[in-house]
């Protein structure tokens, strides 16, 4: 049955029909053409500059060249980094036919570990195109020769020339020049720098090297090359050359510094010097140190775990992140506090070994007492006592803003990595702290560098610095052509000239320090000692007597510091030692002396040195050897019991002075 | 053959003007492929010379057929094919995996590909015998549904997603120039649009990708969708007026994939811009236009149909594979007739090309084979 229609559909309505429906058919479809025609448009005209550049990037291998790093040298230009040429040998994935086969071949020319060969497939299996994967480096030339002669049994092999870092100071500049290293993926994946993971190209990773990076980096050099989608090379284009790093001129001594590393021996301690009128840093030595150029070039697990587990820590640089109490070494600075306040040096007190506040009882660091004490005896002979008795009297505010303006608690603005910059206590700090009031034992403490107040050896110099020169000198490390000398500071020149003959009585005077004396008739230094206590002194064992630090674990010895300048006449040089758990400021002035020493006569000090070496069993890298011997066969057997800690021989020779 | 002219009355009597704009079609795809191999004749350039003139030639003959013998050929090819298809499909399965093409010795036959037109014949046919008042009817749309749906489905077995669509779209073309009430279009839309999401779930996971990618291609750069995104590298890098003959870095470096056949738009674009592309247009468009202007023309109802709808068929190779290389459209496997390297679709096309040819000759018709 047939459902009548609305229309009815004849021959000739359905020609009508056709026609009309041929017409729309054939509009839809020249609107679809025009659609095209429009979305072609789009894609040639409109997105042409996006496609152009894609299919330029498509086209275009950019291989890029590393640039050479620029060198770091001293004020004399003499070199604390350099690179040295080394052979490398790369694969570039893409190229090789047979991986196992390559690295079989590889591993026999190249005498590789199994530890090697698995990092290699590590990398083959995450590595992109032509991305190369590095085989080794500082390959000696017989291997790279061995290599370079059968490529074409090795497709996709490429030995390569390089450059590595070298530093000919070794572990002396270990901390204040850090060392360069392979971008991590962290680094990478930060900056997608296609240069970070170019084998071979290696980044500062600490001290000098890292916060210098953009100026001793240089710009890298490309290749460019047509290529098609499988990597075949289709032609050479333009090759833009890279730009070498610029040459870092420090205002470093390496000699000096070196000197420094090599007399602070076995010890762990730092020692900063600078020049006290224009704040140029001349040595800055952290010691038991690493070698950079292990670490630059990779460093092994058990190196590593040597290092790491050193109670002298060779991985702080002590310079910048150690904070100590700095102890007596700030007295020079309370007594310019003190005359700041309106003291007269001439007023005396009486010193009888102890001081009552209270209920409590404050030592001296002289049982027997120091008699009647004026402000140049309390510096030369440390009396604890006239410090605790005016410091009272003037108030721990006055002392404190001192402090600061001397440099103490302070971080300078220097390209190194991370400043500890310690506390200078005040009644604010104190509250905003604790959120307790300010009590007189607070400022007895603090009087003498115990207590709140802590300090980094940078800040010590700083200090010694500011107090030879009188001027606000700001410590630099990179050296500039022109420097000027800083302003003075707003301190009397009497108050500063007063001080400073009390700290050349230290040395030279009825002091503390008479072996700090330089071996010249003509040249004299003047400075202060300091010993941190790092444990409490309990009332029983007071009692029975102090303990000597001779007899004491090495961890709960005394702290030595010592800070100086020289000469006294006309101040240059200004210096601040500490050596950790010295047992007192009598192993630090011995350093101290000697660097200068250095500075005035580097044969002479270096007859002390060799003398202190033979002693000691040579000199750095000798002892780091054995050192890495020793620590090899104990783990090797473990089997065998530690023998026990044998206690680090002490240089010092000094009669120790110990103020509490 | 009384004629005095100096040229034989046969060839005076061939359509120069379109026979020209094929041959201006192909001879620019002959330039194309010339560039593909990198500035060669072989191995695409020649070869395809060769297929492109005796495909010519047959368009040729085919055109000196009388519309009668079309008519009469319809069914019967129909189910020539028909047959054919289930072949390929049985041969499928035994040998295990998809297969579309049956090997006959001399030449490796596509039944799928000669289903294009033939469809149109017979949906055409059908109509044509149909009574006028019937159009509007339940007996207009059953055969007809039956008619494109059979050889759709197997197609789509094979699987061929882009065949079936053309045989389909074919068809249906055919079915709506015939009069068929446009409700049931508007509704099958509908009903499509609807079905959709059954159908994505039951395609093929290659199928299924493909799709996906299309409407994100940057998902997979360097897999499946490298192939849309090098494509419009290459046409959006041409600009305006290319980079110049020989000059296209995406198709002689290899990064444009199927630049010769399925993708040869693109390599022309990179080289010829968007000049080349909108003459390429123009010509195609001019060729299909021509062909629905034989439908118009056309007297009797199975030329009229059968003309429109082949006119279509050439139209939906085009239009497809130009969405395809422009990513408007899922890679989806359709060559540019007459321009991509292969036989298939030029074989095709020429059919097509050779029927038009012979239907628009209908009014004057003299010295016909049949």
């Amino acid at each position: 049955m047939k459902r009548k229609s609305a229309r009815v559909v004849t021959e000739a309505s359905q020609s009508f029909s056709f026609t009309r429906r041929a017409m729309i058919l054939s509009g839809a479809q020249i609107g679809l053409g025009a659609l095209l025609a429009g979305r072609m448009g789009w894609l040639s005209i409109a997105q042409n500059e996006r496609y152009r550049l894609l299919a330029e990037s498509n086209r275009v291998n950019l291989t890029l060249i590393p640039p050479r790093r620029g060198w770091i040298v001293d004020r004399y230009g003499k070199p604390l980094a350099i690179n040295r040429t080394d052979f490398r040998v790369d694969i570039i994935p893409d190229r090789m036919k047979d991986a196992d086969r390559t690295i079989a071949m590889l591993r026999g020319l190249l005498g590789l570990s199994d530890d090697e060969i698995a990092r290699i497939r590590t990398d083959l299996d995450h590595a992109r195109g032509y991305q190369p994967v590095q085989v080794a480096e500082n390959l000696d030339w017989e291997r790279y020769a061995a290599v370079s002669v059968r490529l074409n049994e090795l497709p996709g092999v490429a030995p390569a020339r390089g450059y590595s870092r070298y530093y000919p100071a070794g572990a002396a500049v270990g901390h204040l020049i850090g060392y360069v290293g392979a971008a991590s993926a962290e680094e990478y994946e930060e900056s997608r720098n296609p240069l970070l993971i170019t084998p071979g190209y290696k980044i500062g990773k600490d001290g000098i090297e890292k916060t210098m990076e953009s100026v001793l980096a240089g710009k890298p050099g490309a290749r460019r090359t047509e290529v098609t989608a499988r990597g075949k090379l289709v032609r050479d284009l333009a090759t833009r050359p890279d730009v070498s790093g610029k040459t870092l001129n420090l205002t470093i001594d390496a000699g000096m510094q070196e000197y420094a590393a090599r007399r602070l021996g076995d010890q762990s301690g730092s020692i900063v010097v600078m020049d006290c009128e224009t704040g140029e840093l001349l040595t800055m030595a952290s010691m038991p140190s690493f070698d950079p150029n292990s670490f630059s070039d990779g460093i092994s697990q058990m190196e590593w775990g040597m290092l790491s587990q050193d109670d002298h820590v060779p991985l702080r640089n002590k310079v910048l992140k150690g904070l100590y109490p700095p102890g007596s070494t700030v007295k020079p600075m309370v007594a310019l506090a003190l005359m700041g306040a309106g003291i007269d040096p001439e007023r005396t007190t009486t010193c009888t070994g102890q001081y009552r506040l209270g209920s409590g009882r404050f030592h001296c660091w002289k049982r027997g007492g120091h008699g009647t004490v004026n402000m140049a005896k309390g510096i030369y002979q440390s009396c604890d006592v006239y410090f605790y008795h005016f410091a009272l009297e003037a108030g721990i505010d006055a002392i404190a803003t001192m402090a600061h303006r001397l440099g103490l608690g302070e971080s300078f603005p220097l390209p190194l990595p991370s400043q500890s910059y310690g506390t200078v206590p005040d009644t604010a700090w104190k509250k905003r702290k604790y959120d307790k009031p300010w009590q007189q034992y607070d400022t007895v403490n603090a009087t003498i560098g115990q207590g709140y107040m802590l300090s980094n050896v940078l800040q010590l110099a700083v200090m010694a610095s500011r107090i030879a020169s009188g001027r606000a000198v700001m410590p630099t490390i990179v050296r500039k052509p022109l420097v000027t000398p800083a302003e003075h500071l707003p301190i009397p020149p009497e108050h500063l000239a007063y001080v400073r003959q009390a700290m050349s009585d230290v040395v030279n005077g009825p002091g503390t320090a008479g072996r700090a004396r330089l071996p010249f008739p003509d040249i004299k230094v003047a400075g202060k000692t300091g010993t941190a206590q790092v444990r409490r002194i309990t009332m029983a064992e007071r009692a029975g007597g102090v303990r000597s630090n001779e007899s004491l674990p090495w961890k709960f010895r005394d702290h030595g510091l010592f800070i100086a300048f020289a000469p006294i006449e006309k101040p240059r040089y200004a210096a601040a030692v500490i050596i950790e758990h010295g047992g007192g400021s009598g192993a630090a002035y011995p350093v101290a002396r000697d660097v200068l020493t250095y500075a005035f006569d580097k044969a002479k000090a270096l007859e002390v040195l060799d003398g202190l070496e033979k002693q000691w069993g040579g000199d750095i890298a000798t002892r780091m050897a054995a050192k890495a011997a020793a620590y090899r066969a104990a783990r090797s057997a473990p089997a065998t019991p530690a023998p026990p800690p044998t206690p680090t021989p002490s240089p010092t020779t000094d009669a120790p002075d110990n103020p509490e | 053959m009384s004629s005095n002219s100096i040229i034989p009355r046969p060839l005076a009597q061939l359509p120069w003007r379109l026979l020209l704009l094929v041959m201006a079609i192909g001879g620019f795809g002959l330039v194309i492929l010339y560039s593909a191999a990198g500035g060669s004749m072989s191995p695409w350039a020649q070869s395809q010379g060769v297929r492109f003139l005796i495909f010519l030639v047959v368009a040729i003959l085919l055109s000196r057929f009388r519309e009668s013998f079309w008519q009469q050929l319809a069914f019967p090819a129909y189910g020539i094919i028909l047959v054919l298809l289930t072949v390929v499909e049985l041969v499928g399965v035994v040998g295990g995996g998809s297969q579309r093409w049956l090997d006959l010795g001399v030449i490796r036959l596509q039944p799928s590909e000669l289903m294009k037109p033939c469809i149109v014949l017979a949906v055409a046919r059908f109509y044509a015998l149909l009574p006028p008042g019937e159009t509007r009817s339940w007996t207009a749309l059953w055969p007809t549904a039956l008619l494109i749906g059979v050889p759709a489905a197997l197609v789509m077995l094979q699987p061929d997603l882009g065949t079936a669509l053309m045989i389909v779209a074919g068809g249906m073309t055919v079915a709506f120039l015939a009069g068929l009430p446009i409700r049931l279009f508007v509704g099958g839309a509908l009903a499509l649009a609807a079905l959709l999401p059954i159908a994505f779930s039951m395609m093929h996971d290659y199928q299924r990708n493909r799709i996906l990618i299309f409407l994100n291609p940057e998902s997979d750069p360097l897999g499946t969708g490298y192939h849309i995104s090098q494509s419009k590298i290459a046409i959006g890098s041409g600009g305006l007026f290319g980079k110049g003959f020989l000059n296209g870095t995406q198709s002689h470096l290899d990064y444009l994939p199927e630049g010769h056949t399925d993708f040869i738009f693109a390599t022309m674009a990179e080289e010829w811009g968007l000049v080349g592309g909108l003459l390429l247009i123009l010509a195609f468009m001019a060729l299909i236009r021509w062909g629905i202007g034989v439908g118009i023309r056309a007297e009797s109802r199975f030329a009229k149909l059968t003309a429109a709808g082949l006119a279509t068929t050439i139209f939906f190779y085009v239009a497809i594979n130009l969405m395809m290389v422009m990513g408007l459209a899922p890679v989806v496997g359709i060559p540019l007739p007459l321009v991509s390297f292969g036989g298939s679709a030029m074989m095709t096309v020429m059919i097509c090309v050779g029927i038009l040819m012979s239907l628009d000759r209908q009014p004057h018709q003299r010295g016909n084979f049949l």
